[in-house]
């Protein structure tokens, strides 16, 4: 007999509204590499120690199956327009919880959103067969691109982007829609360059269905003081509207 | 067939047979499908109206919350001459009529009891004539008087315990629609005719008590008829015969309530479904070509403002169960027939457009009879106006129509009861989750220490039992169901006799249907403590007479507005309960018992007289109002919690249930249109699924905060939001009440 899949969940969100389109139930993964020193949900970072085979204390580990009845609950409220996103932490860590999730969602014909940072993304084996199979059963992936300067990057994330530009072209190539998102924080991620390239980048792919940007907030400053963790943009401030108004100009959405 | 000339152009017969609104309206009503973009703005007449009475109000609230009051007149359909806005600006006016002779001076009322009448009067500094006082003490005895009368001791104990709490006892029952569309349809001499058609056959040859009252109660209809003709002439109208046109047809409506709001101070003095009616003459009119869109709209608009103008002299102790001088002007717009159609016309639209004309207000009490299958122009229109202002509610149509046909009427806050065929006697409510300590305690009440339930042994474990206190708690509430029914029998009795609603009841049919609401208070808490309970370990902690004071939870349990049906089935299992227990009993006049989950601001003084609860909710702190669940209870989002609230079946709580939600812009969506199409996709899987209501708030709690310290701000003058079943500007509420609405979940996005 086949092992069952268990994903590690983090929370659930019954009503998300700026997540996808229309009105999404969310599910939140456990488990990120990324190290955005802005990040609003630093509690998602740490992956699961223990396993499906062997839980520990506080973890949440569920079935595919079940977490789809639970955000089926909530269809009514989808008719127009609406359906699952699943959202982290990172969810293409859980690559194989994500794929069971969104085969039996596709199955009764529910919208499919994948918010991912693209960070676990590779061409190597095992991943990319998975990560291929994932795309038939997704309907939008909501890619978040922090920076496009390499150097950058990594001073913000602690990880390259290459590969995560590289999944943004597989994603154009392979007539994937996508939404590409960028936090924007002011003297941060802000650079008039950076954000004319993150617009010629955009530009030279070819399923972008829309560019949003996320205004940088405070809310989850104070997780990172629950947890011991330092927070390094003390100074910063989410933007102000003119602010707003300068990247959205620069990023052609104005 | 009767056939008068001001009905000229009306389709059907039905209703020229027999007074039947509700045919006239199917009759002739046109369904209107598209956007808003016909409506227009305020006109020069409006805004010069909507400031002149806007700079009252700044003065009333400068005053202290009294702009000015009558202690030397009893109030009454003749009592005054013409009133006015401004003197100045009368011509402006298309719709008059005040409740006094001056604008926001309230009346003197003592029918519903002398002793509240003079200490309204006193809390705000006025002294009642002694000529009054002696004549409404010694030679006419009032509601209050009768009611303390004939009360047991058992029901002074309770009620002083508060088990059983807001009572109509010092104040009018209110929750009577008298059908006012009446008065502009058919004219004041025809039903006077009916009336005494009526009272000709009242009886014939059995003069039993229950003839005799309606023979008198009959007379004292056909002489508030008289009366609201008389009231009309002074104003220079003349009413007995039917409107002939738009503006006719709503000042005479507004003549039938104001009859209503000269006569009564009931808590809840709604308006009714008149959206519709209306519309029929306003588009007979635009038809014609005698009237403009401008017109029609200014129509509207001076109704409206006269609706924002009702005023009642409270005492303190009123304020606190109903805060931030509510009245109930509820008016209905939308909902569905029974044929199918949509029942919106662009007169619905033209109500909630005040909104925009002259900002957000409390009143009238903008109450949306929601459907998914309403027209999506509509449904947007609505939910922008939600979101724009916070002011309107939403009921579920779906789940009334079935109930009570295509013609039903809001009467309060959100119970249904059918336009001119049926009345409702208020009953407050019912604390069951002081009714909880009671059974764990033995009947003695945890805050005083009064033996005021029967004597039933104690539980004096030290962990609660799931069973035993099952056990008791059922015992207790068919106590507490059995003295709360025998309690309302009386005051109903009392009010019919001291302080009976003739002006309403003249708009309405002889013979009436009568519900009897009950109500519940302490819903979620009771929920979470038997959850707790059940799920978890509780421990009591007594006091040195051995009475339970506090509890300890000792792990996890479901709650309520989680979706858990753990939960939620224990809220299914306590509604009907109760309700059985109720129906069990005699009810006053044949009356049909109905219930609600619904507390209005009274959470807060009913959490103010509770102990600590086996939930974790400490003594004193607010219960959480209607139905809503627990402060911080709800962990997995807005639609968890409203699909918690579904699962009540309304079938059970005929009277309503509320649930007030607050969300924040962000959360609704990025830009506005999303915003809007999310907010009808709540909506519709939320009444879909046959929840009643929805008060729908949208603002982020920075601003109440903002508010609540800066009320002198001149954005916050209007800031009105929904609390249980009504809006209120939020700078009227007390200290206390803001800090309850900033305790409240707000639906965030993180």
């Amino acid at each position: 007999m086949e092992k069952e899949i268990l994903g590690n969940i983090h929370s659930v969100e019954s009503f998300g509204s700026a997540d996808g389109p229309g009105v999404r139930y969310i599910v939140f993964l456990k488990g990120c590499q990324m190290r955005c020193k802005y990040c609003h949900n630093p509690d998602t970072w740490a992956k699961a120690c223990g396993s499906m085979d062997a839980p520990k204390e506080g973890e949440n580990w569920q079935r595919a199956k079940d977490v789809l009845e639970k955000a089926k609950r909530y269809k009514a409220y989808w008719k127009k327009n609406g359906g699952i996103t699943v959202s982290g932490g990172e969810a293409l860590l859980q690559i194989d919880f994500l794929l069971e999730l969104f085969t039996l969602a596709k199955k009764e014909g529910i919208h499919t959103c994948l918010d991912t940072s693209g960070n676990p993304f590779t061409t190597e084996e095992p991943f990319f067969s998975k990560f291929e199979k994932l795309m038939e059963v997704t309907d939008l992936v909501m890619l978040d691109i922090k920076e496009m300067d390499a150097k950058r990057h990594r001073e913000l994330t602690g990880q390259d982007n290459a590969n995560i530009l590289e999944m943004a072209r597989y994603l154009s190539d392979h007539g994937k829609v996508m939404w590409i998102r960028h936090v924007l924080v002011p003297g941060v991620t802000d650079q008039e360059e950076d954000l004319l390239a993150l617009r010629d980048f955009v530009a030279s792919l070819k399923t972008v269905d829309r560019v949003e940007i996320l205004p940088y907030h405070t809310l989850g400053v104070f997780k990172w003081k629950e947890l011991g963790l330092s927070y390094g943009l003390e100074d910063a401030e989410p933007p102000t509207k003119e602010q707003l108004e300068r990247a959205k100009k620069l990023l052609g959405i104005a | 067939m009767v056939e008068m000339k001001e009905w000229d152009g009306f389709d059907g017969r039905l209703w020229k047979e027999e007074i039947n609104v509700r045919q006239f309206i199917q009759d002739n009503y046109t369904p209107y499908e598209g956007n808003e973009d016909f409506l227009t703005g305020p006109t020069e007449s409006t805004n010069r109206l909507w400031d002149a009475l806007q700079k009252l109000q700044k003065e009333e609230r400068a005053k202290g919350g009294v702009l000015d009051m009558e202690t030397k007149v009893v109030s009454g359909l003749t009592a005054y001459g013409p009133g006015y806005i401004d003197e100045d600006l009368k011509d402006l006016e298309k719709v008059v009529g005040l409740q006094t002779d001056k604008p926001l001076k309230r009346a003197f009322m003592p029918y519903g009891g002398i002793k509240m009448a003079v200490q309204a009067c006193e809390t705000y500094g006025y002294e009642v004539d002694p000529l009054l006082k002696e004549i409404f003490t010694k030679y006419h005895k009032t509601h209050n008087t009768a009611v303390f009368d004939a009360y047991t001791p058992e029901m002074l104990k309770a009620r002083h315990n508060k088990i059983m709490t807001g009572l109509p006892d010092t104040y009018g029952r209110g929750r009577i629609v008298g059908d006012y569309r009446r008065v502009a349809l058919y004219g004041i001499d025809f039903l006077i005719e009916e009336k005494k058609e009526d009272k000709a056959k009242c009886g014939s040859g059995s003069m039993k008590g229950e003839v005799i009252r309606l023979r008198e109660e009959i007379a004292e209809q056909i002489r508030a008829l008289e009366g609201m003709k008389e009231m009309a002439a002074i104003y220079g109208y003349d009413i007995s015969r039917p409107a002939k046109d738009a503006k006719e047809a709503i000042q005479w409506l507004y003549f039938g309530y104001l009859a209503a709001i000269k006569t009564q101070n009931g808590a809840a003095m709604s308006v009714g479904r008149v959206s519709t009616f209306l519309d029929i003459y306003f588009q007979r009119d635009l038809d014609k070509g005698i009237i403009t869109e401008e017109e029609v709209q200014e129509l509207v608009d001076h109704f409206t403002m006269k609706l924002r103008m009702v005023k009642f002299a409270r005492i303190p102790s009123y304020n606190q169960l109903f805060s931030g001088d509510p009245v109930w002007a509820t008016l209905d717009v939308a909902g569905t027939g029974v044929d199918g159609r949509s029942m919106v016309t662009k007169t619905d639209y033209r109500f909630l457009h005040t909104l925009e004309n002259m900002g957000p207000a409390p009143e009238p009490n903008l109450t949306v009879l929601y459907s998914s299958r309403l027209p999506e122009n509509f449904k947007k229109y609505a939910s922008k106006i939600s979101i724009a202002t916070s002011s309107v509610q939403y009921e579920n149509d779906d789940a009334m129509k079935p109930e009570w046909g295509d013609d039903y009427a809001i009467c309060c806050c959100v119970s249904a009861t059918r336009t001119g065929k049926e009345m409702q006697f208020f009953g407050a409510r019912a604390n069951l989750a002081k009714c909880l300590l009671y059974a764990i305690n033995g009947g003695v009440d945890e805050k005083t220490g009064d033996q005021v339930g029967p004597k039933y042994r104690p539980i004096t474990s030290e962990y609660l039992d799931y069973d035993e206190v099952m056990e008791r708690y059922d015992d207790m509430m068919e106590w507490l169901a059995d003295l709360y029914v025998n309690t309302l029998n009386l005051i109903q009795y009392m009010h019919d006799k001291y302080y009976y609603e003739s002006a309403e009841l003249a708009l309405m049919d002889t013979n009436l249907e009568r519900t009897f609401a009950t109500g519940i208070a302490g819903f979620s808490h009771v929920i979470d403590s038997l959850s707790a309970i059940k799920y978890a370990k509780v421990k009591v902690i007594r006091d040195e007479n051995g009475l339970a004071k506090d509890y300890e939870i000792e792990g996890d349990f479901p709650r309520y507005g989680n979706d858990d049906d753990r939960a939620d089935e224990i809220g299914v299992w306590l509604l009907k309960t109760f309700m059985d227990k109720i129906k069990r009993h005699h009810t006053y006049r044949r009356s049909i018992p109905t219930t609600s989950i619904l507390t209005i601001t009274s959470n807060v003084v009913y959490g103010k007289a509770t102990g600590s609860m086996p939930d974790g909710r400490k003594a004193g702190e607010p219960l959480s109002p209607g139905a809503n669940p627990s402060y911080g209870a709800e962990q997995n989002g807005l639609l968890a919690s409203l699909n918690s609230l579904t699962k009540l079946p309304y079938e059970w709580a005929l009277d309503g249930i509320s649930n007030t939600q607050t969300i924040n812009p962000g959360a609704l969506g990025n830009a506005e249109e999303e915003r809007v199409d999310n907010l009808v996709q709540v909506m519709d899987g939320y009444f879909d699924q046959g929840a009643h209501h929805l008060n729908v708030n949208v603002f982020g709690k920075e601003k109440l905060i903002d508010a609540m310290e800066h009320p002198e701000k001149e954005e916050y003058a209007n800031f009105t939001i929904r609390v249980s079943g009504y809006a209120v500007k939020f700078i009227d509420l007390t200290k206390e009440q803001q800090m309850d609405v900033i305790a409240r979940t707000c639906h965030d996005h993180m």
